[in-house]
């Protein structure tokens, strides 16, 4: 396409592309008249309409990442066992449709066989885990999520093909203190130890009152270095979060021999229960160790086999350790109380016990 | 493209072949064999393994007339790796629900393997569909080969994102309004600010058919809305009956009537007991007896605001703006872009340069927001009441917004006149 042309592209507003026309007929047939679903077996659930039609849904587990290729591969079953249709989950997973039970088995079969996906990530299992870009393609990461991930769902594959924990288990993994993974029942966060580095030299290429707005402990103020307009961190302020970096490449806050992992627990979005809840910090200081982060596999499991045991049905991570304690959680799992793990920020105070109730 | 295909010289991401779990590496590799650009991709996450030193930097590229939807990245290592020296991500809206016909999804690869590296991912954090790996000039070629087909792009900077939603009525039985129709209704409403930056930093909606918030609104959006319902939880005693002799009364007594968070389910003489008035809609009876428990037919949708993830105050959840809306009709829907509005006119006007909605809320208060956007107060919009005594009663001194006092008619003299003497 000649350069000319491209200019004169002019914006459209088209709009999101019309949902219903990627419905399966069984879906548009009944539309918000669905009864009930039964739990066939791990990834299989059988969907029930009022009017008594069957849709049976089944997941399998996607890299999220994927060739062209590797989509249309997705797409030829697809039009083999479900008329063309399908769809993603908010967690990478792909979900077919079938409308005969006849079709499950075969179907399951040739997502294993043909794409390599498992099957499962439903129920109360460890479902496909939320990541970011990492190495692959963000600006600010100090780890590789996509790596990280395939390396800890190596571990978990069988927590994700099967149903056996007391309840749903959500990961998410973050490359940075900005954490876009978000919150989840077991987060795997990178963490910085230190202020950001500035590059005094290239200062030029940030706005630098703009960097100073966004510290949120104002620890970043105005300053000349050499003859030239810069910035400095008063460092006794500074909580490493990088708010700064992501507003001017030039502070730079990773740091390739010092930033670790931590492991965060008991992020909740459902109204269940108690409802939404953050996580709170389970274990800091595990090194980023790629390629396969093993320190983090084993944390991890050691976190599920915790949980598995103690846990009772319908209780998410954060649900269970409400109930036994933070200081049976530190027991349980093994991982070391710190005073790291004491709340200095803003809120610290509304995180300490103000009680007399405490557990032996 | 040129044919030189290199070796992979990549022994630290080939240790991400291995394993029971489907390997990007494996595929991508594949993908090399015909896009070069993937195979100098790999070499520099090799060399990121090898370093823990990351090489894109962040810059912007825009489609003329856009102001969001790609997201461009350099490499540093551009001189050794030409094929991603420019290597950029377009952002695509997705359809409502992440639905999809095999016809579209080709569209999307033909579109991807074309102009760009041929790599999809499937989704971004967001929810958009991402295209990775085109150039400053295949990007615009990609864009426009999305837009002859119908697709659109958008979401980056402080723009509108890409909404998402769970799959709603599609095939859940619990969704209480029409998530996958209100997505597309308020992207198509609002696509201008998808495509041009015009708020104080970027704004997310996501929609969850029921309180089990399958989309995850509140953490992760501005403006989460969430299905729910205001009348009696349906029960169906012939279910209930089959539930119980299935699984026992202390079953039911232990999963499913202690757990409820406000005790107002009762198991009487084997029969389901629920006081209403007292239900916060919480889901969980409803997802354990789901055969026999259904929400109720007066459905509609709680309104929050201000989810968002760490940066910069910490993490922040929605809180509730509108307990309870109808969301069915033409009306309600105008009701719903009107509140947006509303919300981003006030938020706009007195937000600051890169503060989330819900850091604005924190920063003039909840009162003085409801009141910008012409919200009433309700007691269902806090956990309680305040428990300090320092009301700043407003005939005094008006509300401070972004460091202006509003103008409020002053009730008490602020100085002592001068008397005059008689």
């Amino acid at each position: 396409m000649a350069a000319i042309e491209q200019k004169k592209m002019a914006p459209r507003d088209q709009g999101a592309p019309n949902y219903k026309e990627y419905l399966h007929p069984l879906m548009v047939k009944n539309y918000g008249k669905w009864k009930y679903h039964e739990k066939v077996k791990p990834g299989v659930i059988k969907r029930v309409a009022e009017g008594g039609d069957v849709l049976w849904v089944v997941r399998a587990g996607s890299p999220r990442t994927l060739s062209v290729d590797k989509v249309r591969g997705i797409c030829q079953i697809a039009d083999k066992f479900c008329k063309g249709f399908l769809r993603f989950t908010s967690r990478a997973n792909v979900e077919f449709f079938v409308d005969r039970l006849e079709d499950v088995e075969p179907l399951v079969r040739e997502v294993r066989d043909k794409l390599g996906f498992p099957i499962g990530g439903t129920g109360n299992g460890v479902t496909n885990i939320v990541h970011t870009q990492g190495w692959m393609h963000c600006n600010l990461p100090g780890t590789d999520a996509l790596g990280a991930v395939k390396a800890l769902m190596d571990e978990l594959y069988d927590e994700f093909t099967n149903e056996r924990l007391p309840a749903r288990v959500k990961i998410s993994l973050s490359c940075c203190s900005i954490n876009c993974g978000g919150q989840a029942d077991i987060a795997v966060n990178l963490q910085h130890h230190h202020p950001p580095k500035i590059n005094h030299n290239n200062m030029q290429i940030c706005e630098l009152p703009k960097v100073v707005a966004i510290c949120p402990v104002a620890a970043i103020r105005p300053a000349t270095v050499g003859s030239k307009n810069s910035l400095e961190v008063v460092e006794e302020k500074c909580m490493y979060c990088g708010a700064c970096h992501g507003q001017c490449p030039s502070m730079e806050i990773r740091d390739p021999d010092t930033d670790t992992l931590s492991l965060w627990v008991g992020g909740k979005s459902a109204n269940t229960r108690g409802g939404p809840s953050f996580m709170k910090l389970a274990l800091w200081g595990l090194p980023n160790n790629p390629p396969r982060w093993p320190e983090v596999g084993a944390a991890v499991k050691t976190l599920l086999r915790a949980y598995k045991d103690s846990a009772k049905e319908y209780e998410r991570m954060g649900e269970w350790i409400d109930r036994i304690g933070w200081k049976r959680f530190f027991d349980l799992t093994g991982f070391p109380f710190t005073k790291y793990h004491i709340d200095t920020y803003r809120f610290a105070r509304t995180t300490f016990n103000t009680s007399t109730q405490v557990k032996p | 493209m040129s044919e030189q295909k290199k070796k992979s010289g990549t022994p630290l991401l080939d240790e991400l072949e291995k394993g029971p779990w489907p390997s990007f590496v494996a595929d991508l590799k594949k993908l090399a064999e015909k896009k070069p650009a993937v195979g100098q991709l790999l070499e520099q996450m090799e060399q990121s393994y090898e370093t823990r030193v990351n090489y894109w930097t962040g810059t912007v590229l825009n489609l003329d007339g856009y102001g969001g939807g790609v997201i461009a990245r350099y490499s540093d290592l551009g001189k050794k790796l030409p094929e991603v020296a420019q290597f950029h991500t377009i952002r695509v809206i997705e359809p409502s629900g992440w639905m999809y016909s095999t016809a579209a999804l080709r569209e999307l690869c033909d579109i991807s393997e074309k102009h760009s590296s041929g790599i999809l991912q499937l989704h971004g954090m967001t929810g958009d569909i991402l295209m990775l790996g085109s150039d400053n000039k295949t990007t615009f070629e990609a864009g426009e080969a999305l837009m002859q087909k119908g697709w659109d792009i958008g979401g980056s900077g402080g723009a509108l994102r890409t909404l998402a939603c769970c799959v709603g009525p599609a095939y859940c039985e619990m969704s209480c309004f029409d998530t996958l129709e209100v997505t597309k209704r308020l992207t198509d409403h609002f696509i201008s600010y998808l495509h041009r930056p015009e708020l104080p930093y970027k704004f997310k909606f996501k929609l969850s058919g029921c309180p089990n918030d399958c989309a995850n609104s509140i953490q992760r959006s501005d403006m989460p809305i969430i299905g729910t319902w205001m009348d009696d939880i349906r029960i169906d005693k012939d279910e209930v009956a089959k539930f119980v002799a299935e699984h026992g009364e202390e079953y039911v007594v232990e999963n499913v009537i202690t757990r409820c968070p406000t005790k107002c389910i009762h198991l009487r003489k084997k029969e389901i007991v629920i006081e209403n008035a007292d239900c916060v809609r919480c889901m969980h009876c409803i997802n354990v007896m789901h055969k026999a428990l259904a929400p109720g037919k007066k459905r509609g949708v709680t309104i929050l605001l201000g989810g968002k993830r760490t940066l910069k105050i910490g993490d922040t959840m929605g809180s509730v703006m509108v307990p309870f809306m109808p969301l069915e009709t033409e009306e309600d829907m105008e009701r719903l872009f009107d509140l947006v509005g509303r919300i981003w006119e006030f938020w706009g006007e007195n937000g600051m340069e890169h503060e989330r909605v819900g850091e604005f809320i924190e920063r003039v208060g909840l009162a003085t927001f409801l009141e910008g956007v012409g919200l009433e107060p309700d007691p269902r919009m806090v956990r309680h009441p305040r428990t300090n005594p320092y009301i700043k009663f407003e005939e005094y001194t008006g509300p401070q917004i972004a460091g202006e006092p509003k103008v409020a008619p002053p009730v008490l003299d602020k100085e002592n006149e001068p008397r005059e003497s008689i």
